[in-house]
């Protein structure tokens, strides 16, 4: 296996051995624990925060959407409000369909030639997958709140009984976990497996992939295995969350690995490919208006044109023109 | 080459990619995919910088001294101007949504091909060079160090994509390969490598004021022969205006509809449309120019050759603009020009001065597609048709690239186009609107010595009509852009013998009835239309 799948490998089996020695030695835990993730939330933050500013610090230039319907035009002609929008709200609404549903990537099309035909069938595989591992992923982080908050708000508790409620198993297996386990492999496999897919994949793919189904493996070992004392776990994050961090005795080394992990991805985010959660938000081709014949746009960085004029046009070509019976500013 | 090599070996196209990382598969530069390099007078004449004689094939490319600071300046300064660049960089997840989505990589399996690789081309530099983990990681953060060999890789594939976005509109991020090839390009510039099937219409164009060079003179004549056509096929006289002062509308069109066939045809249904309407109009030998080559070399380039159109407008005091069919010209009209060079105060908002229409959409900008004019004559019962005369062609629309994901504007060319033909018939709905396929040879890239790479690029969107083709008998192709009535009859007479490419305007042109015309026993071509043709001594015979 090539280098760009191994080494992000081993980073994570490192992360994961350094934990489970870090966890297991009581006065290195603080340092495993609440410095950890100090440090990591506010390298997220920061970082979080430069790179939009730093992104924000560009203009745009030009008003470019890529349209996806037909545009705004003659009364009788229906526009797409939404593909193609022309209006603060068709691009709220276009931004909400991409950024909830993925609407782009359920656009996606499998091409392939048979027998000289090129056949473009709808696939919807990976937006399966990519909704499927966000919003599980969203809905256990939300999930998480009930550790770091007292008392738990209403709707991690509404939010913990409906992922729960198929009691399968004690502790009752949350459907969030199911199919986030089966998301991430299935993204992994896809990375593995697709010839076009696997070519173009880097380390920074596989890294996150690796770290995160490290996160919901050691979750899950938690939670039906290697069970770790979840009151002493909650006054370690309520402590952190209220800034008055205390790191009570007893807590199994695994949750230092799933922490590690956490740790590890949100310090990671800012500088990796993860940005895309903050980059959608922002790119001109989805959240822009297609109002460019219909409302100036400025560019910040213009300059007037240098450009042939016509007075230069005309001395250069007079003859010709007056031959060719063209109407001339000057005879 | 591509000429030896029939269609049956030229569909030999292995989509699947090699198990390799692809920084290990080294990049040959292969005739029949390159075009020419850019002729030194050339460059200058657009004061572009280092012209000189090289060639894609040596190892000695004439690159300045400085050129690797040239160009990561290059690049630093484009990612401070636009945050689309920056983001693109950035935020790619490499989910290869884009992959099989471009007609290069469908046409050729050239995995570098492929829109995620050919932007990481560029964003491996940028990692390699701007971020600290490519600085130190290298490889394994998916970087590498600008080296010629990569320079020379990107030139390659900065010219074998058509800037058509087809890409984009499946990114989940909309990242749009069009702008990473936009300043990719920009920076190839840097050094006078254009190509010179570019380079020469961007020079031309700045100073003749058309891509082809022609003289004033010589481009009224040739819009007069056409009239000179008209009277023969139509019987109709036609004396279009040119630079005439406080005419009410600036026409524009892409120069290729002066100068050669199947563009000819559609410039005469221009011309017929507006004699049939009246219409105060002019046409401009300065501003001769709809289509825009520097919009492939450099935005700035775009701007400057831009420019003349709303100059011309306000020289001549007319109201607003009619712009006529080509696919880039509307892509810089639609998202570019009122930036650019606008917003253009000394004209008025567009009103159709036969309907009443307020043309809404193009009220800042002031310039308004013919499709669109067209479509809004036709609903308003202004125009006299006869459909029957097409009646011959079994009709498909290829929505040309740029006014389909740059624009939107699907609805109103196929409303013209019902309305002057009785045989219309659509592609495959993934091959359409929005997901149309490139005809392969935009973007500058219709020269003759990449042939093969035109070919395999227009594979996609000939594969679509070789399906109505077979299944209605389509047997033409019509389109609203200039590069499409350029290219497509090679791709055509390559990959679907027997199907014609024609503008809207030409089926439009065919259908008017004009005001005393004689029997039309032929249609804008001098071809006799089958029904209607003349035999000696015999009546004419009206199908019915």
């Amino acid at each position: 296996m090539a280098a760009r799948i191994l080494f992000p490998l081993a980073v994570v089996l490192a992360i994961v051995a350094v934990a489970l020695i870090g966890g297991s030695i009581p006065f290195l835990q603080p340092l495993f624990s609440v410095a950890l993730l100090y440090v990591s939330f506010a390298v997220f933050l920061f970082g979080f925060m430069a790179k939009v500013i730093g992104w924000a610090k560009s203009p745009v230039p030009f008003r470019i959407p890529t349209t996806a319907g037909q545009e705004f035009s003659l009364p009788w002609i229906k526009w797409s409000k939404i593909d193609n929008p022309s209006t603060t709200g068709g691009v709220l609404m276009r931004m909400f369909f991409e950024v909830f549903l993925f609407r782009s990537l359920f656009r996606n099309m499998r091409s392939d030639l048979r027998s000289g035909w090129l056949i473009h069938s709808p696939t919807k595989w990976l937006w399966l997958l990519a909704l499927g591992f966000h919003y599980s992923f969203l809905i256990i982080a939300l999930r998480h709140l009930r550790l770091f908050v007292h008392p738990i708000p209403g709707f991690v508790e509404t939010l913990d009984a409906v992922d729960g409620m198929f009691q399968i198993g004690i502790p009752p297996l949350y459907l969030t976990d199911i199919v986030i386990c089966l998301a991430v492999s299935g993204l992994l496999i896809r990375r593995l497996f697709l010839p076009k897919v696997r070519f173009v994949s880097l380390a920074a793919d596989y890294f996150p992939l690796f770290l995160i189904l490290g996160i919901v493996i050691s979750g899950l070992l938690m939670r039906f295995v290697f069970r770790v004392d979840i009151t002493a776990v909650k006054a370690l994050a309520t402590g952190i969350a209220s800034l008055h961090p205390v790191v009570p005795k007893g807590i199994g080394a695994i949750f230092f690995v799933h922490l590690a992990l956490v740790c590890t991805l949100i310090a990671y985010f800012p500088f990796s490919k993860l940005m895309h959660m903050g980059g959608i938000f922002m790119s001109p081709t989805r959240n822009l208006a297609n109002t460019s014949r219909m409302a100036y746009h400025k560019n910040p960085w213009r300059k007037p044109p240098k450009f042939h004029s016509y007075e230069e046009y005309e001395d250069m070509y007079r003859e010709y023109m007056k031959e060719a019976g063209l109407p001339l500013e000057r005879e | 080459m591509a000429k030896e090599l029939t269609p049956q070996e030229m569909l030999r196209i292995d989509l699947t990619p090699p198990n390799r990382d692809w920084m290990d598969i080294p990049t040959v530069i292969k005739p029949g995919i390159y075009c020419y390099p850019a002729k030194p007078e050339k460059v200058e004449a657009v004061g572009m910088p280092n012209p000189h004689v090289w060639s894609p094939l040596d190892d000695d490319w004439g690159l300045p001294e400085d050129w690797k600071e040239t160009f990561l300046q290059g690049m630093r300064e484009r990612l401070d101007k636009h945050r689309s660049f920056k983001i693109f960089m950035d935020i790619c997840v490499r989910c290869g949504a884009c992959a099989d989505k471009c007609h290069f990589f469908l046409g050729s399996g050239d995995p570098k091909n492929m829109p995620v690789v050919r932007a990481e081309l560029i964003r491996s530099v940028y990692r390699g060079e701007f971020t600290k983990a490519g600085q130190i990681l290298g490889r394994l953060a998916g970087g590498r160090k600008l080296t010629e060999d990569v320079l020379k890789e990107i030139w390659y594939y900065m010219f074998q994509c058509t800037e058509c976005r087809r890409c984009s509109l499946f990114c989940p991020y909309g990242i749009d390969t069009a702008e990473v090839t936009i300043i990719g390009r920009e920076l190839i510039n840097l050094f006078g490598l254009n190509i010179n099937w570019i380079q020469e219409p961007v020079a031309n164009c700045y100073e003749t004021g058309n891509h082809l060079g022609l003289l004033p003179h010589t481009f009224k004549q040739n819009v007069e022969f056409m009239c000179m056509d008209i009277e023969e096929f139509v019987g109709i006289k036609v004396d279009p205006p040119f630079n005439k002062k406080g005419a009410e509308i600036l026409f524009v069109t892409p120069s290729g509809d002066v100068f050669a066939e199947p563009g000819i045809y559609t410039l005469m249904g221009y011309l017929l449309l507006f004699e049939h309407i009246g219409l105060d109009y002019t046409w401009s030998t300065y501003a001769s120019e709809g289509g825009n080559f520097g919009f492939f070399t450099s935005l700035d380039m775009a701007q400057r050759l831009n420019a003349k159109i709303y100059a011309e407008a306000k020289r001549l005091g007319v109201k607003w603009i009619l712009g006529g069919e080509c696919g880039h010209m509307w892509r810089v009209v639609h998202q570019y020009m009122n930036t650019f060079n606008g917003p253009p105060e000394f004209l008025e908002e567009p009103v159709n001065p036969l309907t009443g229409t307020k043309f809404e959409n193009a009220k800042s900008a002031k310039m308004v597609h013919i499709s669109e004019f067209t479509a809004d004559l036709i609903k308003h019962g202004k125009l006299k048709l006869n459909p029957k005369r097409n009646d011959h062609l079994k009709v498909t629309y290829h929505d040309s690239c740029n006014p389909s994901r740059g624009m939107g504007m699907f609805e109103e060319p196929r409303y013209v186009i019902k309305n002057v033909c009785n045989n219309f018939y659509e592609m495959p709905e993934n091959t359409i609107r929005e997901q149309t396929f490139c005809c392969g040879s935009g973007a500058g890239l219709n020269a003759g010595e990449n042939m093969e790479l035109r070919l395999r690029g227009g594979l996609p969107r000939a594969n679509a009509v070789k399906y109505v083709h077979e299944r209605f008998g389509v047997n033409m192709l019509s389109c609203v852009c200039a590069i499409d009535r350029a290219v497509l009859p090679a791709s055509m007479e390559y990959w679907v013998p027997d199907v014609n490419v024609c503008g809207v305007s030409e089926l439009v042109g065919n259908a008017l009835v004009m005001e005393g015309e004689h029997e039309r026993t032929t249609d804008l071509r001098g071809e006799e239309i089958p029904g209607f043709a003349k035999a000696e001594g015999e009546e004419v015979k009206e199908d019915v």
